[in-house]
């Protein structure tokens, strides 16, 4: 063989594949950013400017939070993957309007220090930031959650008795005291976000759809989790609520379940890898959640059952492994 | 999207999950006479193949020409080396090729220029299955899709031991077009090659598989097989989707026959024999006039090449000659043997083409993308287009813990590189490299 140049030696060495697409970490988190988008615009319209200066302070903290712990903890910068900002924003549309600011830094930092730094960082946590973050805050502070948002829009139904007498109480509070569905808020309302919910995020079923079918379209997430997630949740509620689909379609646009379903639930980190798996932690969120909301004295079971599934998610795991190709043997195949 | 068939077009049997969509990037032109190249020496080296390393049976300063046997070996799985240009012996050295880590004789042939075939090649007379089977192993024909297998160890069968021999045309890697190519002309060559084996191996149906991609080559046989009916009567071609790997052999198998072949098995333990498009057509090629293996046709392409084309290569010749032939606009970043997603990167254009290689890429640093790892963050995006069913993700979190067994019985050894994991994955993890290093392990 011939001598080298040097200049042959600049090649690049590099175990193959050679091509890889151009979808990365940070361009995910982006899109999940631009599902949000809907349903922070449509809420901002409801509830006005408030709502974009949570997202605000606790995207400002959430970066802060992750440089400063990256650092403190001699780990590689992560705050481009954008994942820190997608927490914050989750976190805010999870919390009540008017949350105190400091509360909210208290919370965003909770949430990225303690269950997602502690446990080595993206993909390493084995619980959702936004769902462990928002039931400590209920628990710390519950007077904040108690002093329910009162929309925008709902100057514009103060004729409406209901709405005066009940005051303080959202549709699903009002559900489990036995109100008639007819005193409630029509099903219009609670789609087009002309309702009082605890959480922001709650507000516009319309937004969320939109949001959810984007990441659908672009496939960021697959239909296996909101689906069955939705599904169990509306035959549950169609069969305990005495087959009446008004009580169903009250229980699946109220609360957070179309929120979760699509944006919380949905977490590539605590779901399960394959799509059994997926469909089988989209049941059991149903399960739980319907439990939670017809039979316990709380009045919303969703981030309970996202927290006690994604503690479950390594077993589920763990049991819908797929059979590697070639396990099963079948020669006798016809041409 | 569904391609409409033309009659006597079938479609697969089984269409096997993950697979990813590639940009095909199959720029080659097509032109009937592929251009030749004439380099002033060759580099042959005599462990081109899977088995035992050939011996030389000629000696340094010999007069050699096109087609003599330069080396052969005792050894079963082996497989005789012919020259593949006239010329005389320079030498006969130990070299390691591409830093492999392992060396080899390499024998180098300075050409005179002639090309001229060596005048004692006849063409074969065969009348039985063992005059077969030694004119294979004459040829000096191994698996051309890559895997460097000896086709005369691969046809070695027993009787009734397969029933259906498949010609692999689905070339799924992206930019090569050797296939497709050895298709649209010497489709001939592939018939009377696949007539032939299953003639004398007693094979009862044979199967064409090739993707969706190449309409055009597939309409060229279709049209072939309708001309003679009664001939071909036992052939049929099979349109595969193009989603990369398919033309990997288990996948081709499945495809087109709905039969698994199990882990660690072969496909002749399902009845099957597979062969690439461009084997066959060297083998109806040797049948034809006795010319053993000594040319191969390489796809040249990539951004830094300024033709790129197919090029007829004379086995030995150097990658920077094979290059420079081609053009290049500027010094290429990467250069690999083979396709973009299973190609070996090359750490000196000094290398010579093997019997095996279907393509030389040189590509600009714009062109590929290197892995730069971050996170896993769980999307299963892997697990999603892993053809074997695989969970790469788990396997290699795994391997990071070194926990090797715990990988392997996760099903690590049905891994077959494919690549497909790496190029889906967001986060940018060098998932085949470190399924590689895990296959190693003890």
């Amino acid at each position: 063989m011939s001598a080298k140049t040097p200049e042959q030696n600049h090649l690049i060495i590099a175990s193959s594949p050679h091509l890889r697409c151009h979808r990365t970490t940070t361009s995910v988190m982006g899109n999940v950013l631009i599902a949000l988008l809907p349903i922070v615009i449509a809420t901002a319209f409801i509830y006005g400017c408030r709502v974009l200066l949570s997202v605000a302070v606790a995207s400002i903290t959430a970066i802060l939070a992750e440089f400063l712990i990256q650092k403190a903890m001699k780990r590689k910068q992560t705050i481009q993957d954008l994942s820190c900002i997608v927490t914050a924003v989750i976190l805010v549309l999870n919390l009540p309007l008017d949350f105190p600011f400091w509360q909210l830094i208290v919370g965003t930092i909770f949430a990225i220090v303690v269950v997602k730094a502690a446990f080595g960082g993206l993909g390493q946590n084995f619980a959702n930031p936004a769902v462990t973050t928002r039931i400590v805050l209920v628990s710390a502070f519950a007077s904040s959650f108690a002093k329910n948002s009162e929309p925008l829009a709902r100057a514009l139904h103060l004729s409406n008795s209901v709405m005066d007498s009940s005051s303080s109480a959202t549709v699903l509070v009002l559900l489990k005291a036995g109100t008639d569905s007819n005193e409630l808020c029509t099903l219009r309302d609670l789609f087009f976000g002309i309702q009082r919910t605890t959480a922001i995020g709650e507000t516009c079923a319309i937004a969320i759809l939109l949001g959810g079918l984007y990441l659908l379209f672009r496939k960021i997430i697959k239909w296996y989790i909101p689906i069955s997630y939705i599904g169990t949740v509306a035959v549950l509620s169609f069969l305990f609520g005495g087959f009446s689909i008004q009580f169903m379609l009250y229980h699946l646009f109220s609360g957070g379940l179309l929120f979760s379903a699509f944006f919380m639930a949905t977490d590539y980190t605590t779901s399960p890898l394959t799509n059994k798996g997926k469909f089988i932690f989209g049941i059991g969120l149903g399960i739980l959640t319907s439990i939670i909301r017809f039979w316990s004295n709380l009045p919303e079971g969703v981030s309970f059952a996202i927290l006690t599934m994604n503690i479950l998610t390594p077993h589920i795991d763990r049991f819908t492994k797929e059979k590697p190709f070639g396990t099963e043997f079948n020669k006798q195949t016809d041409l | 999207m569904k391609t409409k068939l033309s009659n006597g077009l079938a479609d697969p049997v089984k269409i096997n999950r993950g697979g990813v969509r590639l940009n095909h990037q199959k720029t080659t032109n097509f032109s009937e006479k592929l251009a030749a190249l004439s380099p002033k020496k060759v580099y042959i080296p005599l462990n081109m193949h899977i088995g035992a390393e050939c011996k030389p049976t000629v000696k340094v300063s010999d007069q050699v020409k096109v087609g003599q046997l330069i080396a052969d070996s005792e050894a079963f799985v082996s497989s005789p080396i012919h020259a593949s240009i006239s010329g005389i012996i320079k030498s006969i050295q130990i070299a390691d090729i591409n830093h492999s880590g392992s060396t080899t004789q390499i024998i180098e042939i300075e050409s005179d220029g002639k090309m001229t075939p060596y005048e004692n090649l006849t063409v074969p007379q065969i009348n039985s299955r063992e005059d077969f089977l030694l004119e294979v192993r004459k040829s000096g024909l191994v698996g051309l899709g890559g895997a460097g297998f000896p086709t005369s160890v691969k046809l070695t069968l027993e009787d009734n031991e397969v029933d259906i021999l498949i010609a692999n045309g689905a070339e799924c890697e992206p930019y090569i077009t050797v296939d497709d190519y050895k298709m649209r002309f010497c489709n001939e060559d592939i018939l009377d090659a696949m007539r032939a084996i299953m003639k004398w191996l007693g094979i009862p149906n044979g199967i064409i598989a090739i993707e969706d991609n190449k309409m055009e080559a597939a309409n060229i046989l279709l049209k072939k097989l309708n001309q003679e009916p009664q001939k071909y009567a036992d052939i049929k071609i099979v349109i595969m989707n193009s989603v990369y790997p398919k033309g990997m052999e288990k996948l081709v198998i499945y495809n087109t026959t709905g039969r698994i072949v199990p882990g660690g098995k072969l496909p002749k333990d399902v009845g099957c024999v597979v062969m690439n498009t461009t084997s066959l057509a060297e083998l109806g090629k040797y049948l034809r006039t006795g010319m053993p293996l000594v040319n191969k046709s390489i796809t040249v392409a990539g951004s830094a090449v300024s033709n790129p084309q197919n090029v007829d290569v004379p086995i030995g010749s150097l990658i920077s000659d094979l290059l420079a032939f081609a053009g290049l606009k500027d010094k290429p970043d990467l250069v690999m043997m083979g396709g973009p997603m299973m190609g070996i990167a090359l750490s000196s254009l000094e290398n010579p083409v093997l019997k095996q290689n279907n393509a030389i890429l040189a590509m600009l640093r714009n062109e590929f993308q290197l892995a730069n790892e971050s996170n896993c963050i769980r999307c299963a995006k892997c697990i999603d287009v892993c053809p074997m069913q695989l969970q790469p993700t788990s396997l290699v979190r795994a391997i990071k813990k070194n926990q090797i067994e715990q990988a392997k019985n996760d099903g690590l050894l049905t891994c077959m590189e494919c690549g497909s994991c790496d190029y889906i994955c967001p986060a940018k993890i060098p998932l085949v490299q470190y399924l590689r290093f895990g296959k190693k392990q003890k």
